[in-house]
């Protein structure tokens, strides 16, 4: 049976959305990278904002993200990505701009573009990936990572006296009066997919609505990096990742504004 | 409103209201002397009330040459201005334009280094400017203005540039340039381009996916070494091209001289005095102003060795052009330096005297 006969037939219980395109993904297996670039995919659709979004990906393993969504996309050097979405929505109010970063990009090397950004209340959304590690360098400390988690230029284990402590980014974008939106969430189950995903649709809301800056902060995995299975790095992410990054919503201001 | 404007004002004051004028979509800056008057006259002329012109204080020149990226990669005419030690933060961006192949101008005023070094003029970043600067094999276009007329002209002369080309320019000022007050012509107002234009004008542009086309991807990167040496070699040509057809130089009293001076910016203008005094002594000296010096007027300086008995290149630095001069030459003539340094700007007389030295 060819897949258009099954089409034809009312079988689909589901698809991919349409924005996702069918180049193969260079992530591993298990990471929560792809859960998120459909989720990211599906709220633009579901917006109808496919022929009006902008988007920025960072340097680190989400750098080809344009080759994977089919919206317009802009790739920035190493942390600098909401600097170029800043002006790319002030100049084209009436777009959807998003960047999307991970932990190394946003919380590490383009600290003062995130909180600037953030703070002036650019109506753009930052999706923040955080696993812990620098996953596309091969598992170096990031500033995310946690006390006494191994990664390759942390190999005993992150201890305070050498490496100082885990920054609370998205804490920090809480306290920021330019954001309006600011929220952790996950995407290990069914659940955390739809709440991450719905997340993800406010905050895009909110931003079209002109309310401000939004930080949808994604706890992650990293199987390669954590050198874990896939199902064991979901079930350690729970244990530990959880504890520290508390998955709620830090700030949302949005039905104030 | 739509006409031009005869005014005294400063160089910086200049740029500022030229880029009002000729269409500019959006200014990213952030201050440093000696050029801060950019982002001040855009901050009171408050342009977004009139042209709709966008006008951003940065946190740093890193977050303002990025948000030039950001805005240049939307097909908009965006630019930022900035002085030597805010340039080098920008030197990574720079390089990121450069290999997305993204139109935008940059605006340095220079001031004598290294390091924080002074406030005063200088011309010591020829060599940041002109060889890349960045990281990668790359080139601005680089125009260097010698009076506030020039500063405002050349705003619209390197987006016209920056867009035939898809390349940034620059424009290459000085300290003395930038605060220095003469008359101007500001050109009359150019609407900015419409969406449709944009659209039409920049057909790479990311300007979300109007009209359902395919998506448009704005990167320097290709992992893949077989392509991003096709990437290069293509860029490359584009260089051989701009080299071809967009030199720029101005002559000055060449044709019965002996020797000649090379120089550009504020010190064009020093060496037309000099000359004069030479002149008056019997020396028989002309210039040879570069106004492009990338690309640098190579031919020109080939043909002036055919004529003189030395070169001469003044410039307010430890001695930068000199070398492209000498690579011009070939050997045929002597060239020599004269400059001063640490935002020292040279005397007429000490160049006439560093000519009588030389030759």
């Amino acid at each position: 049976m060819t897949r258009e006969e099954i089409i034809e037939k009312g079988q689909v219980v589901y698809h991919k959305p349409t924005l996702l395109n069918d180049t193969p993904m260079h992530y591993c297996p298990g990471c929560s990278h792809g859960v998120v670039h459909k989720l990211v995919s599906e709220v633009i659709e579901e917006m109808g904002m496919t022929d009006k979004t902008i988007a920025i990906s960072p340097v680190g393993c989400a750098v080809f993200a344009y080759k994977y969504i089919d919206v317009d996309w802009q790739e920035a050097a190493h942390g600098r990505a909401p600097a170029l979405a800043s002006a790319t929505k002030r100049l084209w109010p009436d777009r959807l701009v998003f960047t999307y970063q991970g932990d190394g990009d946003l919380a590490c090397i383009g600290t003062a573009e995130t909180i600037h950004a953030l703070n002036r209340a650019e109506n753009i959304t930052i999706i923040f990936i955080n696993n812990a590690i620098y996953g596309m360098t091969g598992g170096q400390m990031a500033p995310t990572t946690l006390l006494g988690m191994k990664t390759a230029t942390c190999p005993y284990g992150r201890e305070v006296s050498l490496h100082g402590y885990p920054l609370k980014i998205t804490e920090i974008a809480a306290t920021l009066d330019g954001t309006c939106y600011v929220t952790r969430q996950a995407v290990h189950t069914v659940a955390a997919i739809n709440r991450a995903k719905r997340a993800i649709r406010k905050a895009f809301e909110y931003s079209m609505q002109g309310k401000g800056s939004n930080l949808v902060e994604i706890v992650s995995t990293c199987n390669s990096g954590w050198k874990m299975s896939p199902e064991k790095a979901n079930k350690w992410m729970e244990e530990n990742m959880f504890e520290f990054y508390h998955l709620e919503d830090l700030k949302d201001t949005g039905a104030d504004k | 409103m739509a006409d031009q404007e005869i005014t005294l004002m400063k160089g910086n004051e200049a740029i500022a209201h030229a880029a009002i004028r000729c269409g500019c979509d959006g200014y990213f800056g952030y201050p440093i002397t000696p050029q801060s008057e950019v982002l001040e006259t855009l901050a009171a002329e408050k342009p977004w009330e009139t042209t709709g012109m966008v006008v951003l204080q940065a946190e740093s020149e890193v977050s303002s040459i990025n948000m030039v990226y950001g805005g240049a990669s939307t097909g908009k005419r965006v630019m930022t201005s900035s002085s030597s030690p805010g340039v080098s933060l920008m030197q990574e961006g720079i390089s990121y334009m450069a290999g997305a192949e993204l139109p935008a101008l940059i605006v340095d005023v220079m001031r004598g280094g290294p390091g924080l070094g002074t406030i005063q003029p200088s011309q010591s970043d020829y060599f940041q400017a002109c060889k890349g600067g960045g990281h990668g094999d790359y080139h601005l276009i680089v125009l260097a203005p010698a009076s506030v007329q020039e500063m405002a002209d050349f705003v619209d002369l390197a987006f016209t540039l920056a867009f035939r080309y898809r390349n940034p320019a620059m424009i290459l000022a000085d300290g003395a340039i930038g605060q220095m007050m003469e008359k101007v012509v500001l050109p009359p107002f150019k609407p900015r381009r419409t969406e449709e234009e944009i659209i039409k004008e920049c057909p790479w542009a990311t300007t979300g996916r109007v009209g359902g086309r395919k998506p448009n991807i704005i990167t320097s990167l290709e992992l893949r070494s077989e392509e991003m040496e096709v990437i290069n070699l293509r860029i490359q040509a584009k260089y051989r091209e701009i080299e071809e057809k967009e030199v720029r130089f101005e002559e000055f009293m060449l044709d019965d001289a002996d020797y000649a001076i090379v120089a550009f910016g504020s010190a064009a203008r020093i060496a037309k005095k000099s000359i004069e005094i030479a002149r008056s002594q019997g020396i028989k000296v002309g210039l040879l102003r570069p106004i492009t010096l990338w690309p640098f007027p190579t031919k020109e300086v080939q043909k002036l060795a055919g004529q003189v008995k030395g070169i001469l290149s003044l410039e307010i630095n430890a001695g930068q052009m000199v070398e492209d001069i000498r690579l011009a030459v070939e050997g045929r003539v002597p060239v020599r330096h004269f400059g001063r340094l640490g935002g020292i700007i040279p005397d007429p007389d000490e160049v006439v005297e560093a000519l009588k030295r030389s030759f």
